[in-house]
């Protein structure tokens, strides 16, 4: 039994060490694993034990990256790449910003042993523009190793070579999807294409290219490190290790945390997030971003691990966490997850190019309270239309957070629809602010007050608020010393 | 081989062959739109964006778009289960959405590819309505971009950049605003466009087209104080039919001669004649350059190339600029006939230049820019006036309520109606070149040419070499066509390596039979191979088939041009080229 | 820097290293320096890491305090930056959260000074696999 709920092995650094002190680095076992790749395994030992180990790609699909070197490694070509995906784009999402900025000698270590591994000497960091402070501190990572002769030509005497240049993302969500991603560091407009082929046969410049995330690099020189065995014991049966989830929203210790697969939602929440904000009531925690979908109560002790999560009707994602209480209305979650894949959307195919933006207006009506029966029938098809027929990742799964509330919380959706109420009085064109006559003493000041004139009567007699000319604005409820008016 | 089951029906397919492959070997036909491909000419377009093609394959998680989805041993597909027909209707429906609804006044209604495909599906209404999308429009003076019409099939950009190599046409945007679109959004005229309407062609709605001049020669032809007269190039003969259902390759020289003299021009001639002029022309810029060569001169200026295709003289001064002293000044045919027109024969029926109107019947809409190029003018007084299309030519004919089955078949006029078999086969790649030998044989050996057929000119590979026995001289002969092969060819005279003597360009895949002006082929490459047999067969019908001996040919050098590469000659027929590689500009 | 060029170097290098990243000080040894530990990740750095760690450099020289100030990555309390370590020599790592210039200064008066806590400490709530 371990004392605490959180083990950490991606972000064994973080915190601990000066990011821009190479020797910081190798004082915790840094470049080890490199060395005794280098010097004591064949590559295929290495893939083997990587393979052992159960590590899964922590970028959001889960593919067993054991298996994905081996791919790379078994397609036969002149030149292979490794390429590391640092275009985290998820909302609320910053695991891969804060290794980056805590500790980048890890990904640099772990992408030449992938490079040993798959017979790649050249890799390429594919990191967001907007992360300035991480590609500062790559840099001088990549400097530093470079000096150490940790990269570059014939690293520890043993003729491998290995060297890492950066490229630069230019702010699309996309580029996270691994074929836009090339084409993007291909100089070309950053839109995925359809696969296979898979980049593991061929990839940047039409070679075979292993992209592997952020995170999913990090754990590696552990793996090597301590061995594939130390690695499996933690994690559940199918999902090996730990996972990073940035743990953001109406919780009380907002933060970066590290916990082994298989903690519950309970666990994350209640222990280490110390509970909802504000003692308010939890309602549902968002896994996955735009792709991922909302667990509710019934989920809280559901082991999370990548298996569990797709059937709870979301998916691990890259890590963003985001916990919501009961002033969240789902339906405007929803709204917001769409208004992200719209704005994301490459474009090329007309399923998540048009089907997201009618996704986002229908949702919109039904924040308006205008929608009918017939819209939420159209909504389930549509989502199931982009789902079933999208190009990439994205366009089949941004769908998923409509169709994880329709499941979870269509009360809410029948709410705005049937009854034009938003239970959690968020939706501003559903909200109605009205006199509460007993109260009311007609003092006049939210009359005076009301930008709009919208609210009639007399000194010393009850007032009305004329909804048809009401803008919302609340002017009158903060002014009213008597309690008189009340938000239904 | 693999064993795959659509629809319950088995079929062995080869390895690699795509589901949409394997389903028309049963006699499936899945509906496809963005997806194009013209298997004679290696184009293909498979972006797998529509997602109309969408299937069922039995253990995956999601549809598989047939284009791009390769068969699997053992696959089981099927091809019209309710979810796939769901889900084809509601994307559809999603296209048709962001689709403006001007159908009955929209330039591709009935000939448009979306529009027969809701029908196909048979869309009755839009269950989801919203935002359109809006685009500026931009017309140039060959093409007219309606952008809001654009439903991202890629069509064009595939054609603008991998076929033809040029780079306009792109991705631009993202998400809901995404659009095919020059870099920046500019316009096309402020592009390296070459206007040679490939991306026209191509395109399934009328987010692309053709600057229709209709109406200008139907106001030409009704002013009394004008002489209005037309020429129509080669390879018009050989589609027109296809506007009015005939099959494709069906010859309509005699009837489209009939409807122009019924649509009430003057004079109906024929640019065949003028490309005859331009093989004497060119023909004999190619003996001098070759004499100089065979002298030793090594400032020989060779291989010459041809300069009859406006798009590509627009290509090369784009892309090229270093070789714009190597293709041959002839002008091109278009631009031949209209000097003549209003010089030789203005004079010989006693008007002014100024009381005459030339339109040209064109394949094409780089001839459309070509007209109105500065240097083709006297006076502001353009030598060709109206360019007009094929599909142009057709709308013409309706509109004058003429039965075009029924027409009588006519001969052209004279003395600009008489033309050569060597002048048909302008109209088809490898055309122009087998016209220049058979004249360049016979006036270099001095010699009479026993078979005027060179079978290996022709054909519909890209990239062609052959070489013609000139009495010893071994002339060796480049062809391209598409802009894509011409630039590969380009590249090894820059670089200095090519091995030709005269090397033959057209800018469109297949010649001028597949120029952007051309009625559509909606993707079948059948139709291109059918019009280039139609020149063939009407070459060899022909009396004359060699241009030197065309008869009003001779007349006109005799009375009036004196020898070929004259003073004269080359006042009226030849042309020089511009630099425009710095012509780009950003607005 | 001295190149790496064996599994051998990198040993050398690591042991060289380890001692400096955390040396064993007796609490005794009146020589020996505090250790603080800044987290200046962006989120860090947005809150006011920077001026923190500035404040502290300059000031524990001032007040003439034995001290080696580092930066370092994120610690992953997002909720209470800008977060420090401060390890007393012999003692175990404090991590103080929300520190701003106020409680930098009470940290150096009363936790380095004299030893009292401070409030604003954060258990630690990790795992490490360094055993």
């Amino acid at each position: 039994m371990t004392k605490h709920k959180q083990i950490r092995i991606a972000l064994r650094n973080c915190g601990v060490i000066d990011p821009q002190a190479i020797g910081e680095y190798i004082a915790r076992d840094g470049y080890q694993a490199l060395a005794t790749c280098l010097t004591k395994m064949t590559p295929e030992e290495v893939i083997d034990q990587i393979k052992k180990s159960g590590l899964r790609g922590r970028g959001g699909g889960g593919f067993p990256t054991g298996l994905k070197f081996e791919i790379t490694r078994k397609s036969v070509s002149d030149q292979k790449y490794v390429v590391c995906n640092a275009d985290e784009g998820d909302p609320g999402a910053f695991m891969d910003r804060s290794i980056l900025e805590g500790d980048p000698h890890s990904v640099i270590e772990a992408m030449a042993i992938c490079g040993y591994c798959i017979g790649a000497d050249k890799g390429l960091v594919y990191i967001r523009a907007e992360y300035p402070l991480a590609i500062e501190r790559l840099k001088i990572a990549l400097e530093q190793a470079r000096e150490m002769g940790l990269l570059g030509k014939n690293i520890f005497n043993t003729g491998f070579s290995f060297d890492i240049e950066l490229r630069y993302g230019a702010g699309a969500f996309v580029c996270g999807e691994e074929t836009a991603l090339i084409h993007s560091m291909e100089g070309l407009r950053g839109e995925p294409t359809f696969k296979p082929p898979f980049p593991s046969v061929s990839g940047y410049l039409g070679k075979p290219t292993n992209v592997n995330n952020v995170e999913t690099f990090a754990n590696i020189p552990v793996i090597i490190n301590k061995g594939a065995g130390w690695f499996s014991a933690i994690g559940t049966e199918k999902s090996k290790g730990t996972k990073v989830f940035a743990l953001a929203g109406k919780i009380n210790n907002v933060g970066l945390i590290e916990v082994p697969m298989g903690t519950t939602l309970r666990e994350v929440i209640y222990e280490i997030g110390g509970g909802i904000r504000n003692g308010k009531k939890f309602k549902a925690v968002q896994t996955g971003g735009p792709s991922g979908g909302c667990l509710t109560e019934k989920h809280l002790d559901t082991p999370i691990d990548y298996d569990n999560l797709i059937a709870a009707g979301s998916m691990m994602g890259s890590g963003g966490m985001i916990v919501m209480d009961e002033d969240n209305c789902m339906v405007a979650v929803a709204k917001f997850y769409l208004d992200f894949t719209v704005d994301e959307s490459c474009g090329k195919c007309a399923p998540c190019r048009i089907g997201n933006k009618r996704l986002y207006e229908l949702l919109d009506k039904i924040t308006q309270g205008k929608a009918t029966m017939e819209d939420i029938s159209n909504l389930k098809n549509l989502c199931t239309v982009i789902r079933d027929a999208s190009l990439c990742g994205l366009g089949q799964t941004s769908s998923n957070p409509v169709l994880s509330t329709l499941d979870n919380f269509y009360d809410e959706y029948i709410g705005h629809v049937v009854d034009h109420k938003c239970a959690a009085g968020q939706c501003k064109a559903l909200m109605k602010y009205v006199v509460i006559d007993e109260n009311c003493v007609g003092c006049t000041a939210c009359a005076r007050n009301c930008p709009v004139n919208a609210i009639s009567g007399e000194k010393k007699q009850v007032h009305f608020i004329h909804q048809d000319i009401c803008i919302k604005c609340g002017a009158c409820y903060d002014r009213c010393k008597f309690n008189a008016i009340e938000i239904q | 081989m693999l064993k795959v089951t659509i629809d319950n029906k088995t079929v062995e397919v080869a390895p690699g062959t795509s589901i949409l492959d394997a389903a028309a070997k049963v006699g499936i036909q899945i509906p496809t739109l963005c997806y194009l491909n013209l298997h004679d000419l290696n184009i293909e377009n498979k972006p797998a964006g529509c997602r109309i093609c969408v299937v069922e394959v039995e253990g995956r998680r999601n549809l598989a778009p047939a284009c791009a989805t390769d068969c699997a041993d053992g696959m089981k597909i099927n091809t019209h289960s309710i979810r796939v027909l769901n889900t084809r209707k509601t994307v559809m429906e999603l296209i048709l959405s962001d689709h403006p609804f001007d159908c009955l006044v929209c330039a591709k209604s009935g000939k448009c590819d979306l529009q027969k495909m809701a029908q196909d599906l048979g869309i009755r209404e839009i269950r989801y309505q919203g935002e359109q999308s809006h685009y500026r429009e931009d017309t140039s003076p060959a093409i007219i971009r309606d952008v809001d019409k654009c439903i991202m099939c890629r069509r064009c950009e595939m054609m603008c950049n991998e076929v033809q190599t040029v780079g306009v046409l792109s991705g631009v945007n993202r998400g809901f605003e995404a659009v095919v679109a020059p870099a920046f959004e500019m316009n096309l005229d402020h592009s390296e466009c070459t206007y040679c309407g490939q991306c026209v062609a191509v395109c399934p709605t009328a987010a692309l087209t053709e600057v229709d001049h209709t109406y200008k020669v139907i106001e030409a032809l009704a002013d009394p104080t004008k002489v209005v007269v037309v020429q129509t190039a080669p390879a018009v003969r050989a589609a027109l039919g296809e506007e009015f259902g005939l099959e494709p390759g069906t010859l309509v020289t005699g009837k489209m001669v009939a409807a122009l003299r019924q649509l009430g021009f003057n004079y109906v001639f024929d640019t065949d004649f003028a490309a005859d002029l331009t093989i004497m022309e060119e023909g004999t810029e190619l003996l001098t350059r070759l004499n100089k060569y065979l002298a030793g001169d090594t400032n020989a200026n060779l291989p010459i190339l041809t300069s009859c295709c406006p798009g590509w003289v627009n290509f090369f001064e784009h892309h090229f600029p270093e070789l714009k002293d190597i293709p041959s000044t002839a002008r091109s045919p278009q631009q031949m006939f209209g000097p003549i027109a209003k010089n030789y024969f203005a004079d010989k029926i006693g008007i002014k230049r100024e009381d005459m109107i030339v339109v040209s019947i064109m394949p094409c809409l780089a001839k459309k820019y070509e007209c109105s190029r500065e240097e083709f003018k006297v006076n502001g007084d353009p030598d060709v006036n109206y360019s007009v299309s094929t599909r142009e030519l057709a709308n013409l004919i309706k509109l004058a309520n003429i039965d075009f089955h029924n027409l009588d078949e006519d001969d052209f006029d004279q003395p600009l109606g008489e033309s050569t078999g060597a002048g048909v086969i302008f109209g088809t790649t490898g055309g122009v070149i087998e016209a220049a030998v058979r004249t360049a044989y016979e006036v270099h050996t001095g010699k009479t040419l026993e078979k005027v057929d060179f079978e290996q000119l022709r054909g519909m590979e890209g990239v062609r070499s052959a070489s013609v026995d000139f009495n010893g001289l071994e002339l060796k002969i480049g062809i391209a066509h598409g802009l894509g092969n011409a630039r590969k060819l380009l590249e090894e005279i820059k670089a200095g390596t090519s091995q030709y003597h005269a090397i033959e360009i057209m800018a469109c895949p297949g010649g001028c039979i597949g120029g952007g002006g051309q009625p559509l082929h909606h993707g079948d490459s059948s139709i291109l191979k059918a019009r280039a047999q139609a020149l063939y067969r009407e070459d060899a019908g022909k009396a004359i088939r060699k241009s030197h001996e065309n008869p009003f040919i001779k007349e006109l050098y005799e009375k009036f041009l004196g020898k070929p590469n004259s003073h004269k000659a080359h006042e009226l027929l030849h042309t020089h080229y511009f630099d425009k590689s710095n012509q780009i500009t950003i607005e | 820097m001295t190149k790496i060029n064996s599994p051998e170097d990198l040993l050398r290098m690591k042991e060289e290293f380890a001692g400096r990243l955390n040396p064993v000080y007796s609490p005794d040894d009146l020589t020996a320096p505090v250790r603080i530990r800044v987290a200046m990740a962006t989120c860090g750095i947005a809150s006011g890491a920077r001026e923190v760690m500035d404040y502290l450099t300059e000031e524990l020289e001032k007040r003439s305090i034995q001290a080696t100030v580092t930066r370092v990555g994120c610690m992953g309390y997002c909720y209470a930056e800008p977060t420090i370590e401060v390890t007393l020599p012999g003692k175990e790592p404090v991590v103080f959260g929300e520190v701003d210039i106020r409680k930098a200064d009470q940290i150096i008066e009363k936790f380095i000074r004299l030893g009292e806590p401070v409030d604003g400490i954060i258990p630690l709530n990790y795992e490490s696999i360094d055993k």
